[in-house]
């Protein structure tokens, strides 16, 4: 490093990587992401690319990004805006352009604004000509020109060459804040491993974006982000989706179970499908069915067999699993179903995040056919929800719908290794041989009925979706006998209320106004209201993780604030539902539908409006 | 290990089907089949969709499920998968296999996970009082078509040939010794095996199958193939099949120079289903109807090819606990 760099020291700082679809921006965040963890900071990510595989070249609609917030103080948002922004060309710059600090640090491939390249991006004429980012530190790099010129020796074909380019990126990014390479030049010898001259190029082309920036006067320091204050223990980083897998596995070795995967890929569900699938060392057995439909009955027939059964998807194909779910309530089986949501109705949008299926959850399905839901608030305490539900389902054999979303599902946090012996012990309700076997006999306690597994001698008996009638199980369509039924199936989801924990808040005990969140909200209600009990105002969160029952304490902590306001990336369900069970209490509603989560600010100026009026 | 007989097979459900209808001689020979597979009773797995066939697992004393309709062959793929030990066996009607389950149907088929398909076929929805199914004659007239279908029929045999079956048979629910032998055969079968059962629908569609299952006329309309077996029938044995071009003919041994060695030997384990499925197309009047077995040849069924990738997995994998992975990769210290 040049002597004359000062360097500063930041408490936190917000990076975006921005580019084309295909110019590896999620790999250059991916890899600032693991080192910056490697060296004890606090973090979160923010992907967020195209529907599209390939949007057409160079447009705004093609921009993919990688929002990560790196800090030695607590981090819980990927950060509303940006302080540094990398843009690989116009349409990545336009389409950040609100996402960035004033006065911040832009780096810009310049060889990518010819012309024809403002054109694509929609610009008429350049915005670096005129005054559109006055007062930002533009740094105007020559990335494309600069990787070919070093690699034109390398023997690599223009196209190899031309992928590289992220890595200067990186490189300029990882001298800005003083960052080593090793993790990097380690991650590219190992992916590499079989094409050496690959690994060199990447590693040279890294080195030349470290010392051009060391260079060019124009970044006057670096900066660097000490580690943050975690609790001590062993740290990793864990994606949503990764820690949702992971949880299912702990759960299933400490119930003794094997776990079974049935499900059809689904953006944004699918990578828990592929995370389990390496796992067959495991004892998993995952089966990418024909359809959801598949996915879910396998899995219902996979339950039935005594397996911890589950099934994974994203709101259309939860809407397609509907009547399995339905069958799994009547024969009282356990099966978790994850739905990772996203925009809707319809197809929606698919990359985006959003909460709008919690009616879909709670509701979804024909007949009176309560469902267990849950909802996980990290990336990863996906790990401990995915437990949960598993718990909760082999204890209760009935089912439960575990929520998370894209946002939780795509992003990554430093997540402090977990034993699997830390989670709580798992007992299934399952009959063994020689017992006097009822298949509708019930826990008095739990109202829990037992299975009986295909296999074991003397308990063969028939489940099925008609009525059943109570104790014998017996298709029975004797009308007293169906309300009690249903009673009964509702009362059993009720009764884990007993079970629970009481539901939580940060900030104070009573006071002003309550923030009031459910599931993947967590970091950005979390912060802002952090941000305003700093300030002195009796604020407080409560994020909800249990859905359905909810805790039984909840009453009892909104009858202790003058105002609640419920926030969601939906219309309002949630709030309708707490309206549903707490009649007579006013609930204002913060929504957003816009696919992207909360920003702090935005949340901070709303609370204060409604602590002013 | 105990003898068991058809009554150990036999719940204490009051069955209730229409009296006179075929399902009664399906359960019967099922219940006398599975004692001789000798296996034990609690390894039997019944499951069905819905339809008045599909009523039947309540009343096998095995374990059982009457599952949602259409979507049997998942739920059996799912048992299978968790307990690759079980014998199970799906039962489903022309409505639940072929119409709302079509898809996991051929996807049951092609993968070839190792499971026994029943499929009453009685060309009408029982369940729901007479609709025309994907079976149906076409030009029938059913409540819901009341001016006749315009809709074309299809066979199973043909959507399990397309999906790679490997195990094709017909029956009749009028000949319950044949069925019980088939039962058998197909449950010693490694992969799907698919039975199609014709059945008759007494409230429905009474006597959809009198011109193959008749008294008068089946000694003509049936041919029961036998695997390296000419493929002769009749009364007296002396009608057969020849391969003329590429066309299946009907001659009678004797006459026109016929003689025993121009009729067709069955080779059900052979590979190419063209023959397969030519044979199982035939129909009276021109043709017999072929009942038996008419495919089954021999390929890795789903459930082992999962075994055997989870074994091998297993025995190679760097880890073998849960808390061994989630220590993997990159980690790094914070002291407090
Ligand atoms: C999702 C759904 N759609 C429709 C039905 C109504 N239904 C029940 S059985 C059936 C058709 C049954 O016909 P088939 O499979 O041929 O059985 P069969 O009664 O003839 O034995 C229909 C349409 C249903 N139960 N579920
Ligand atoms: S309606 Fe037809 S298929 Fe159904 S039970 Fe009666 S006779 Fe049998
Ligand atoms: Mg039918």
């Amino acid at each position: 490093m040049d002597t004359n760099t000062k360097i500063v020291d930041l408490e936190k700082v917000v990076i975006k990587f921005a580019g084309d679809s295909g110019d590896g921006m999620q790999l250059t965040g991916t890899q600032f992401t693991d080192t910056s963890a490697l060296l004890g900071n606090d973090l979160a990510t923010f992907p967020d690319y195209p529907a599209e595989i390939r949007a057409p070249q160079g447009t705004v609609a093609g921009v993919s990004g990688f929002q990560i917030h790196i800090g030695r103080i607590d981090i819980n948002t990927p950060g509303d805006i940006a302080d540094v922004l990398v843009a690989m060309n116009p349409a990545a710059l336009k389409a950040n352009k609100n996402w960035i600090k004033k006065g911040g640090t832009i780096i810009l491939n310049i060889d990518t604004f010819a012309k024809r390249d403002l054109e694509k991006a929609g610009y008429e004429t350049s915005p670096l000509e005129d005054n559109s980012f006055e007062g930002y530190n533009i740094i105007q790099a020559p990335i494309t020109k600069l990787t070919r010129e070093a690699l034109k020796d390398s023997g690599l074909d223009g196209k190899s060459i031309g992928r590289s380019k992220n890595m200067f990126a990186l490189g300029i990014i990882y001298w800005m804040f003083n960052r080593p390479m090793e993790q990097t030049e380690k991650f590219l010898q190992n992916k590499f491993a079989k094409q050496p001259e690959v690994v060199a190029a990447n590693i040279k082309i890294m080195h030349a974006g470290y010392n051009f920036a060391d260079t060019i006067e124009a970044l006057p320091s670096s900066y660097t982000v000490l580690s943050a204050n975690l609790k001590a223990g062993t740290y990793r980083n864990v994606m949503g989706n990764q820690a949702i897998a992971w949880g299912f596995l702990a759960a299933a070795e400490r119930a003794n179970k094997q776990l079974f995967l049935g499900s059809y890929p689904i953006t944004p569900a699918s990578d828990i499908l592929h995370e389990l699938a390496k796992h067959k060392n495991l004892g998993v057995k995952t089966f990418q069915a024909e359809d959801e439909i598949a996915g879910i009955c396998s899995a219902i027939g996979a339950s039935f067999t005594g397996s911890l059964a589950i099934t994974t998807t994203s709101g259309p194909g939860l809407a397609l699993k509907g009547e399995g779910l339905g069958l799994a309530i009547m024969a009282e089986l356990p099966l978790v179903v994850v739905n990772v949501q996203r925009g809707g109705p319809s197809t929606g949008l698919p990359t985006k995040t959003e909460q709008s299926d919690l009616m879909q959850a709670l509701y979804g399905r024909n007949g009176e056919s309560p469902s267990v839901v849950l909802a996980s608030s990290t990336p990863g305490n996906c790990f401990d929800w995915a437990y949960m539900a598993s718990k909760i389902t082999l204890e209760h054999n009935t089912p439960v719908v575990l929520l998370s979303d894209g946002y939780l599902g795509n992003g990554a946090e430093p997540w402090k290794i977990k034993s699997t012996m830390d989670m709580p012990e798992i007992h299934p309700s399952i009959a063994i041989e020689g017992e006097e076997y009822q298949p509708y006999a019930r826990d008095e306690e739990t109202l829990a009925r037992k299975l009986a597994l295909p296999g074991t001698k003397g308990l063969e008996h028939r489940l099925g979706g008609l009525e059943k009638e109570d104790i014998t199980g017996n298709v029975s369509y004797d009308p007293e006998n169906h309300e009690n039924m249903a009673d009964i199936r509702s009362e059993k989801i009720n009764r884990i209320a007993d079970i629970i924990p009481n539901q939580k808040i940060f900030g104070k005990e009573e006071g002003d106004l309550l923030v009031v969140g459910w599931g993947g909200t967590h970091g950005s209600l979390y912060s802002g209201v952090d941000n305003l009990l700093k300030t002195g105002e009796k604020i407080a969160l409560c994020q909800f993780n249990y859905i359905n029952p909810l805790p039984k304490n909840t009453a009892e902590i909104f009858s202790k604030y003058k105002k609640i306001v419920v926030c969601e990336l939906n219309s309002g369900q949630f709030a309708n539902y707490l309206r549903m069970n707490f009649q007579g209490t006013i609930f204002h509603q913060y929504n957003k539908i816009q696919g992207f989560p909360f920003t702090t600010s935005e949340l901070e100026s709303h609370f204060k409006t409604l602590l002013s009026k | 290990m105990e003898h068991l007989t058809n009554k150990d097979f036999t719940s204490d459900q009051e069955v209730r089907w229409c009296p006179g209808c075929g399902d009664y001689t399906i359960l019967r020979a099922i219940q006398k089949a599975l004692p001789a597979l000798g296996k034990k009773k609690e390894d039997f797995v019944f499951i069905s969709g819905i339809g008045c066939s599909s009523r039947f697992p309540y009343y096998m004393n095995t374990y059982g499920f009457h599952t949602i309709h259409g979507r049997a062959p998942a739920f059996a793929t799912g048992v299978k998968l968790a307990n690759p030990k079980l014998s199970v066996w799906q039962i489903t009607g022309d409505g639940d296999a072929l119409a709302i389950g079509g898809n996991h149907f051929i996807h049951a088929l092609r993968r070839n996970i190792d499971i026994n398909i029943l499929l009453f076929n009685n060309e009408i929805y029982g369940l729901t009082k007479g609709q025309f199914s994907p079976t149906s004659k076409k030009g029938i007239k059913t409540k819901s078509n009341p001016h006749g279908t315009t809709d074309e029929p299809f066979s199973p045999s043909d959507l399990a040939i397309g999906a790679q079956g490997s195990f094709f048979a017909r029956v009749v629910d009028t000949n319950p010794k044949l069925m019980q032998k088939i039962f058998i055969e197909a449950e010693e079968h490694r992969g799907t095996s698919l039975i199609e059962i014709l059945q008759n629908c007494v409230i429905f569609n009474d006597k959809t199958f009198a011109s193959i299952t008749g008294k008068e006329v089946k000694e003509n309309a049936q041919l029961i193939l036998e695997d390296g077996k000419p493929m002769l029938f009749g009364a007296e044995m002396n009608n057969g099949i020849i391969l003329n071009g590429f066309k299946l003919e009907v001659v009678t041994v004797g006459e026109n120079n016929v003689t025993e060695e121009d009729i067709l030997t069955h080779n059900a384990k052979e590979q190419d289903p063209t023959l397969h499925a030519m044979l199982a197309r035939m129909r009276p009047p021109e043709f017999p109807a072929a009942l038996g077995i008419i495919r089954a040849v021999s390929r890795q069924t789903f459930d082992e090819g999962i075994l055997n990738q989870l074994e091998y997995e297993k025995e190679n994998a760097k880890f073998k606990t849960v808390d061994e992975l989630l220590k993997s990769g990159e980690t790094w210290e914070v002291e407090s």
